[in-house]
């Protein structure tokens, strides 16, 4: 599969082209041209590293935005090739497939595995609403963070939504509540819970499958309040302002990173997770196992709830 | 006296209170002040009666936007107080981390810079932080008290309210105290960006504590209660009570109709539209409310625990034995 260029890479994606269409000619019409391609090489790789070294924080959001990007499901399937049950329902009606969850194995132990999951074209994201879950969805997922613990399960959350779906049935449903609850069971579930954010992690519609031990934001991955452009359309009054208010609300990774909030940050290929999948997925399975250990060794579950709520506990900037 | 003489003094008194009145002048600001214009029914109202009736018009019963000192003076009887001093703290309200002040975590800045954002706000409604917490009594019960103010920043929850919040779960735990939070709420602060929308989870895990040691939480919504405040404390109440005219929701009524394409009923998000939907247990008229919240805590007291009255005095030196907050 070719990858879409984002607008920024266009460039960058030019130059190789040419480069494709040098080696092509010399190759075809038997002139040597390698002199020409290797100074076009160089200068490509140095382009690329400048490019992708220099990333704006609204070109991160692009990035996490690619319709290519790995999916929740995509994760999973590459985390754990073997072995997936998907578990249905909230067992009041509804199946919300904005959050996909189920039983995965990795090296042997089984997990409960949670996400949000966005589709890569517009079939596939009506069928997932487009990542953005109902009060239904989180209501499955506090069905399956309940399996888990009675089953002594770890759970891992996977993280890339818009927000919750900002709807009428919502609303009547208590799309608030819904958040609201899981937030508070999650802050007390007695088995460890990693979460990673593979794309965008927005608002509460995040935080409802997001209260964890340990938090990985992908390189590329956001954290934030209120999407950009709806920060932008209330402070600046107009979406325009979009990559301002990326800028402004420091919501990168290695903003986080620094200000505490997560805890780790894992490397995507370059250019993003699209370019390399299985390699993304490889380096999550690390971070996601060395989490785990990290969490178990502290002893048992009083020590995992204790955690998470001293890490919680601790997030705030204020005068006293 | 004569009568000649009667209507002599008479006069001279009426042209003394006359003189007296002119040298006397009222302000418009004051006159202005006497009379209180009903949003919704338009009614001229005479500001007195109004307040009396806690700033609901007694016409059309449109409930007026009070701020939090007010609405602590109403719940403890105190509004005579309030009106002369603007706080009401005694035997029956003690303030709680009041010294809490914002921080500017991220550097922001829109069209205005935050922390010029804050003193504006500071300003306005001489609050410190969008949340004024304490310690209670209402009727005979001690409580721990979250009242939010929507004029400070409109109620917006960034890191001081998030850890007000929390401290006061927190000291409701160490004291056996039952929580009642008021809300009202725009949601999470944008400015505080990340740190803001972590404390939907800190207050969230403080109160799974409260949750787990048997303690009453009443949470109160009040006009208007959004976002990030309904997603974390606003709705986790074992009662939840709206107040008579409030709008509560997750998203904002543009943002839905945007989304869905729709023109949304005119009741929507309203505290009757909510009750009706399950998500709410009851919707109360303020005047009623001190009454009902006494009520609901004297019927939840622990049976064996009467706290009633202990001289209603709250120095802290009669704390009821430590619990450790149950963690497992």
């Amino acid at each position: 599969m070719s990858i879409q260029p984002l607008e920024f890479e266009k460039p960058l994606f030019a130059m190789k082209d040419k480069i494709n269409e040098l080696e092509q000619m010399s190759q075809s019409m038997n002139v040597s041209l390698e002199g020409e391609i290797e100074r076009l090489k160089t200068q490509a790789d140095e382009v690329q590293i400048k490019l992708y070294r220099t990333l704006t924080p609204a070109q991160r959001l692009q990035i996490a935005r690619h319709p290519q990007r790995p999916s929740c499901l995509d994760l999973i399937q590459m985390l754990s090739p073997d072995v997936w049950f998907e578990l249905h329902g909230d067992r009041c009606g509804t199946d919300d497939r904005a959050i996909i969850g189920g039983i995965m194995e990795i090296e042997g132990r089984p997990w409960m595995v949670l996400g949000t999951q966005k589709g890569k074209n517009m079939k596939e994201n009506l069928v997932h609403n487009f990542g953005m879950a109902n009060p239904e969805g989180y209501r499955k997922a506090l069905r399956l963070f309940q399996h888990a613990e009675k089953f002594n399960m770890p759970i891992l959350t996977l993280i890339d939504t818009p927000g919750a779906y900002p709807g009428m049935d919502g609303e009547q449903h208590g799309i608030g509540q819904a958040i609201a609850m899981n937030i508070r069971e999650m802050a007390r579930m007695h088995v460890p819970i990693i979460s990673v954010v593979m794309g965008e992690a927005s608002s509460g519609g995040a935080l409802g499958i997001g209260v964890a031990n340990k938090i990985y934001l992908l390189e590329h991955a956001l954290y934030t309040v209120i999407s950009p452009e709806g920060c932008a359309s209330i402070l600046w009054r107009s979406a325009e302002y979009a990559s301002r208010a990326a800028e402004a609300l420091k919501i990168t990774s290695h903003d986080l990173l620094e200000f505490g909030i997560i805890d780790g940050v894992i490397e995507e290929p370059t250019g993003g997770a699209h370019y390399d999948p299985n390699l993304c997925a490889e380096r999550v399975k690390e971070t996601v196992l060395l989490g785990l250990e990290s969490v178990t060794s502290l002893g048992g579950s009083a020590e995992w709830i204790q955690q998470r709520y001293d890490k919680y506990r601790g997030i705030g900037a204020f005068c006293e | 006296m004569p009568l000649r003489d009667w209507f002599a003094s008479r006069k001279s008194n009426t042209d003394k209170l006359d003189a007296s009145l002119s040298n006397q002048k009222i302000s418009d600001d004051e006159l202005c002040r006497l009379w209180t214009l009903c949003f919704q029914c338009h009614e001229q109202l005479p500001t007195k009666d109004f307040t009396q009736n806690a700033k609901v018009c007694p016409k059309c019963d449109y409930h007026f936007r009070i701020g939090a000192w007010e609405r602590i003076a109403q719940l403890t009887g105190q509004e005579e107080y309030f009106q002369e001093h603007g706080r009401c703290e005694s035997q029956w309200f003690q303030e709680l981390f009041g010294n809490l002040t914002s921080a500017d975590p991220l550097g922001f800045e829109d069209t205005q810079a935050y922390r010029s954002r804050i003193e504006d706000a500071r300003k306005k409604s001489k609050l410190n932080e969008a949340i004024v917490t304490g310690e209670a009594v209402l009727g005979s019960h001690r409580v721990a008290l979250g009242v939010m103010d929507f004029s400070y920043l409109g109620g917006s929850m960034g890191s001081v309210v998030g850890e007000k919040v929390t401290r006061l779960i927190e000291y409701a735990l160490e004291n056996r105290l039952p929580l009642v939070l008021f809300s009202s709420s725009g949601g999470a602060r944008m400015q505080e960006g990340t740190f803001s929308l972590m404390q939907m989870v800190k207050t969230g895990a403080a109160l799974a504590r409260l949750h787990e040691a048997g303690l009453l939480f009443i949470s109160v919504l009040t006009e208007p209660t959004f976002g990030g405040v309904t997603a974390s404390y606003g709705t986790l109440g074992d009662i939840i009570i709206a107040e008579e005219g409030a709008r509560i929701g997750f998203a904002g009524r543009r943002v839905i109709e945007q989304t869905i394409r729709q023109k949304l009923p005119a009741d929507f998000q309203t505290a009757g539209y909510l009750l009706k939907y399950g998500q709410l247990d009851m919707v109360v008229r303020r005047p009623s409310l001190r009454g009902t919240l006494i009520e609901l805590l004297r019927l939840h007291q622990p049976y064996q625990t009467s706290h009633i009255a202990q001289n209603q005095k709250i120095t802290g030196a009669k704390k009821a034995p430590k619990v450790k907050a149950a963690t497992s």
